[in-house]
């Protein structure tokens, strides 16, 4: 028994390895002064000056940044709204097929969500840009949340309510004082999640973006369609330095609020 | 007052719901049926059925089958030895990081790692197999497609492997199986539903990648995503694309269909 353990963490260490490396070996040529991603010449910071001195970069960055904070905020709010309309549905019937219609973005490949947000945009006459970027990235973080806010929900015991109400408190004073406290964790990492998936996202981007406006991940995929950039490793660098920030936030919150719902779902 | 309240809710998310959800699955449908001028045509689904689309579409069904393979063959191993480790929330949490990195870069780090003189040929000079081409080939493809979903894999069996009770394992022992019997009647068979979800999880996405394709495998590996970008974004011909999207939305629920609700066990 002992002796497995040990190959299991020999493969551990493995499968590890091969996790890291090419985010390691990303950052390694980051400080080549070579301008390759082999042969290492001597240690530079040039690559990150020219990402702080490229102003272009600078915008599309503070754009991906702006669409991830605001279309998280909104998601967040509407997938609470989300969950408690599912929570509030007494039929069984109904609830499923809530269900299954919030789970229809979450489970479609990207691409498909983007082919057809292209279509909804052209043909409801809204410009590719900003907007549009904005309101898909809202539209497929809405069910995320409301998946991790919906267990919490039913996890909550219905008697609170009941002992709330009967204690003479109102509705809004019912969601306000009892509710919203206890679900506090869970929206604030379906919050985390949001802008988790909407800094990652690429496809559904790639397809509603139009001509001048750009995210981050548009960006390095142009980019790296030329070719090998050292900036772009640079700007890896610190992008990753980033979400470790983001994820330390979102494992504090998941830890108070549950398991890790919902991730696994897209790339 | 307790109906009207409880409507309050509904009303803006059911107004998502068919904003985004319905109306945008409506639009594909019916532009699936409109050739590149607009008119009304048949002309998308036959020609969807032409050997060249079945074609790529069997390609594009292998690869992700292959993908999907690969990453359970590597994953499930991984979350089984991740929950025998001390810390494992803090493991997990350190394998599925990579996650969190923005995908096109780790594709990109693959563009230097895979490039004729970078650390793959390095090695693969040093254990004596030289130096070959890496870079667009469809084992790059697979390999980066793998590398990239492993989490994806590794976390819903991490889940179903976590919610089995040791008990079992126990018993299974004081009975007299050998460990790899009790793996094999007992372990296994118990956290089918988180390689369910795990294999749904990874294949759905495999089907439609084209980002990978166009960076790693050169123009070598066309998968539906891949057709379907093209359609959209480069030839314009969106009744085309809609309808190769069409077919994919089949494909994907009967799959989901067959592996059954996997996702919604996996999760209990």
């Amino acid at each position: 028994m002992k002796r497995t353990h040990r190959w299991g963490r020999v493969y551990l260490l493995f499968v590890f390895a091969i996790m890291y490396t090419p985010i390691g070996y990303l950052m390694y040529y980051s400080f080549n002064s070579g301008g390759t991603m082999h042969d290492f010449q001597s240690f530079t910071l040039k690559w990150y000056g020219e990402v702080l001195s490229d102003d272009r970069l600078l915008i599309i960055v503070l754009n991906t940044l702006v669409v991830a904070l605001l279309s998280a905020a909104v998601a967040t709010i509407l997938g609470v709204i989300g969950a408690l309309a599912i929570y509030y549905v007494k039929r069984q019937r109904m609830k499923n097929t809530l269900l299954a219609l919030n789970n229809v973005l979450i489970v479609s490949p990207d691409v498909i969500i983007g082919a057809s947000f292209l279509l909804l945009f052209t043909l409801a006459g809204i410009k590719l840009g900003f907007a549009s970027v904005l309101l898909s990235h809202i539209a497929f973080s809405v069910p995320i949340v409301v998946l991790m806010v919906l267990p919490k929900l039913e996890e909550m015991s219905p008697t609170w309510i009941d002992a709330a109400r009967d204690l003479g408190a109102g509705s809004r004073q019912v969601l306000s004082r009892v509710i919203l406290p206890f679900l506090t964790p869970s929206i604030w990492a379906g919050f985390f999640m949001a802008l988790t998936y909407s800094l990652d996202d690429f496809a559904v981007t790639f397809f509603v973006t139009g001509n001048g406006f750009s995210t981050l991940s548009v960006e390095i995929y142009s980019r790296a369609r030329q070719g090998i950039s050292l900036s772009i490793n640079a700007l890896s660098t610190l992008l990753f330095l980033f979400t470790m920030l983001l994820v330390v936030g979102y494992y504090v919150f998941s830890q108070k609020g549950g398991r890790m719902y919902g991730i696994g779902g897209r790339k | 007052m307790e109906r009207a309240w409880r409507n309050w809710y509904l009303i803006p998310y059911a107004a998502w719901l068919v904003l985004f959800v319905i109306a945008p699955l409506v639009f594909l449908v019916y532009e699936s049926f409109l050739d590149i001028d607009g008119q009304w045509t048949l002309a998308n689904y036959e020609k969807v059925l032409t050997p060249i689309y079945l074609k790529m579409m069997a390609y594009s069904f292998w690869y992700a089958l292959l993908i999907t393979l690969a990453s359970l063959l590597i994953g499930y191993p991984t979350a089984y030895w991740l929950t025998k480790t001390r810390h494992k929330q803090l493991w997990l949490l350190l394998l599925i990081l990579p996650m969190w990195v923005n995908l096109l870069l780790k594709v990109y780090a693959f563009l230097g790692l895979f490039g004729t003189y970078g650390l793959a040929n390095a090695f693969l000079q040093a254990i004596g197999v030289g130096a070959r081409q890496l870079l667009f080939t469809d084992f790059s493809f697979v390999f980066v497609s793998v590398y990239i979903f492993i989490p994806f894999m590794v976390l819903p069996i991490f889940n179903a492997l976590e919610e089995l009770p040791p008990s079992l394992i126990d018993a299974a022992r004081d009975l007299g199986a050998s460990g790899w019997t009790t793996f094999r009647r007992v372990v296994f068979p118990l956290t089918l539903s988180g390689v369910k979800a795990g294999c749904q999880a990874v294949f759905i996405p495999a089907l439609s990648l084209f980002m990978i394709t166009r960076l790693i495998a050169g123009n070598r590996v066309i998968t539906l995503g891949t057709a379907i970008e093209q359609h959209f974004l480069v030839t314009q011909d969106w009744g085309m694309g809609a309808t190769i999207a069409v077919v994919l939305m089949i494909a994907m629920a009967v799959i989901v269909f067959l592996t059954g609700s996997g996702r919604k066990e996996g999760s209990r």
